[in-house]
């Protein structure tokens, strides 16, 4: 038996990712401005970082509590109360993950049994089927239309249900369409979950970045805190990726099961960063304020610049991402990425990568600065224009 | 709007109504009308660049005069404060609290002239009574903005 064969055979199954071959392409190319980057591209406000640098200088090294620092449960419950109205014991209901990534695992490790299906919307962020497969469900993708704002549907919902149907992973604000769900949208999802029994898995990661209304919960409707594990984190509000911190809120029963799995595979999530949380939480300055006016910004300028270019783009209203139709081009998802960075020196990522649903559509992040996202949008629209031309 | 507009302006003066009125999803119209009006009602003054000098071959010597004045009846501080900033030489006066009462920025091309300036033409003012001269060595950050060279970007290129 050779040593690939000897791989977990659930592995072979699952393909590399789709943006890593990209990754290397532009990586290999010089002068690239990239749209492609999926965090922020500001720094850690300085304010949570001089924390960080203050809790080393004080020794805190060591381990924390399986759970996490109850003094930042604390503070993660107050947020959650804050952002979602929804009271959670910080003692039983959250616990304190490396990034939202540990949280997806530990819940779909928690809740799925062999054989169950999880419901994805597609476009998906690249790492939810693959957890799913891990944990040993079956991934069932809904797919989405930009018609309907590439958000969920009730008929979209019910038409993929089957007896095996558990969970219901939600993404919104979304990466990578920047679809968001409104109070109505997720209230007309209500009583297709109730009659199926589903449990939902709500990635709340984005919330802070609604643009239109206030980031409305899935777990905030009656009878919905019993059947949800929300997971958040502090990667994109606080610009805090690399600290890798996140958390999970949820009924104790599944807090506790997915404690379990953490405190046999990670212990705890690390100390410095959990330090540093503590002071973004509780000394709100305006930053998070000021990130999210300034994404905003950027977000009407880039939905400005594709109306002009005329391809068809849903206009996102949340997380930092475009979704657009790049179809009229006449070139695949990934042609167009291709052709883009090697004629015009953008990266943008292709839609294919996000499921095939995301065939015909490009992403781009607008977690770029100001200037080179306008010098980046007339490459684009210079390429667009040759390339429509071209089909003509 | 109002407040946005001037963050944006004093950011970068050079932003057009246009861009203005996209970012902020209001008509050009509207952004040219507030502009206009908050140019007539002195709530923006002029519109000036940011420089930094120590990247030039002009860079000025700069120094904070600590003055101590005795109030004049009256006019109080103010009087003495309007004969300081006639000054060309004199680019910002302020009234502090503390130990001394006025901060007085002055510029000159070198220490030489600075000193001069305030040897000869601050400290002879009638009610100055002392005056205290701190030669700028470097500016590390002005009016919000850090001078130091930008960082580069350290992301990948492309994440998920």
């Amino acid at each position: 038996m050779s040593l690939e064969e000897k791989i977990n055979p659930v592995l072979r199954q699952i393909p590399p990712s789709g943006i890593r071959k990209f990754f290397d392409l532009v990586a290999n190319t010089k002068g690239v401005i990239s749209l492609g980057v999926g965090e922020p591209d500001f720094v850690t406000p300085w304010y949570i970082r001089e924390e960080g640098i203050y809790s080393l200088e004080k020794g805190y090294t060591m381990y924390t509590s399986n759970q996490g620092l109850l003094e930042l449960r604390e503070e993660i419950s107050r947020y959650l109360l804050r952002l979602t109205g929804i009271v959670y014991d910080p003692v039983q209901e959250v616990l304190v993950t490396v990034g939202v990534s540990e949280g997806v695992d530990l819940a779909l490790r928690a809740l799925v049994s062999p054989g169950d299906e999880v419901l994805i919307p597609e476009p998906s962020y690249v790492s939810y089927g693959p957890t799913t497969m891990l944990a040993g469900g079956k991934p069932v993708y809904i797919r989405t239309r930009p018609e309907n704002g590439f958000k969920l549907t009730p008929e979209l919902l019910e038409g993929v249900i089957t007896p095996k149907s558990k969970i219901l992973l939600l993404c919104y604000p979304n990466n990578p369409t920047g679809a968001v769900m409104t109070a109505d949208d997720l209230a007309k999802l209500l009583p297709v979950i109730a009659e199926h029994d589903l449990l939902v898995i709500s990635d709340e990661i984005y919330a802070e970045l609604t643009y239109e209304g206030k980031h409305v919960s899935i777990a905030s409707f009656p009878g919905m805190k019993e059947r949800t594990v929300i997971l958040n984190g502090f990667s994109k509000a606080f610009a805090m990726t690399g600290w890798r911190l996140g958390y999970a809120a949820g009924p104790k029963e599944i807090i506790a099961a997915m404690t379990k799995i953490h405190q046999y595979t990670m212990l705890c999530a690390p100390i410095t960063a959990q330090k540093a949380a503590i002071e973004a939480l509780r000394n709100q300055n305006g930053a998070v304020k000021k990130m999210v006016e300034e994404y905003n910004y950027r977000r009407r300028i880039l939905v400005e610049a594709f109306s002009e270019m005329g391809l068809r783009l849903f206009e996102p209203k949340g997380a930092f991402y475009a979704f657009p139709d790049i179809s009229a081009t006449g070139l695949s998802s990934e042609e167009f990425a291709e052709k883009l960075l090697f004629e015009e020196k953008v990266a943008v990522v292709p839609g294919s990568a996000f499921g095939p649903s995301g065939e015909g559509f490009i992403r781009i992040s607008y977690a770029t600065a100001r200037k080179d996202l306008i010098e980046a949008l007339k490459r684009i629209k210079r390429f667009v224009r040759k390339k429509t031309l071209k089909k003509q | 709007m109002e407040k946005e507009i001037l963050q944006l302006l004093h950011e970068n003066a050079k932003l057009t109504p246009k861009q203005i009125a996209t970012m902020l999803g209001v008509t050009e119209k509207e952004v040219r009308a507030k502009i206009k009006e908050l140019e007539e009602r002195k709530a923006i003054i002029k519109y000036h660049t940011l420089i930094n000098w120590e990247k030039t071959e002009y860079e000025p010597v700069r120094a904070l005069i600590e003055v101590k004045v005795t109030p004049q009846r009256e006019v109080g501080f103010d009087g003495i404060a309007r004969r300081i900033y006639q000054f060309d030489e004199v680019k910002d006066v302020y009234l502090m609290s503390g130990d001394y009462d006025l901060a007085v920025m002055v510029e000159g091309s070198s220490m030489k002239e600075v000193a001069l300036f305030v040897a000869l033409k601050l400290s002879t003012i009638e009610g100055v009574q002392s005056c205290a001269t701190h030669f700028i060595l470097k500016t590390y950050k002005h009016e919000g903005v850090i001078l130091d060279d930008e960082e580069e970007d350290k992301r990948l290129v492309i994440t998920p």
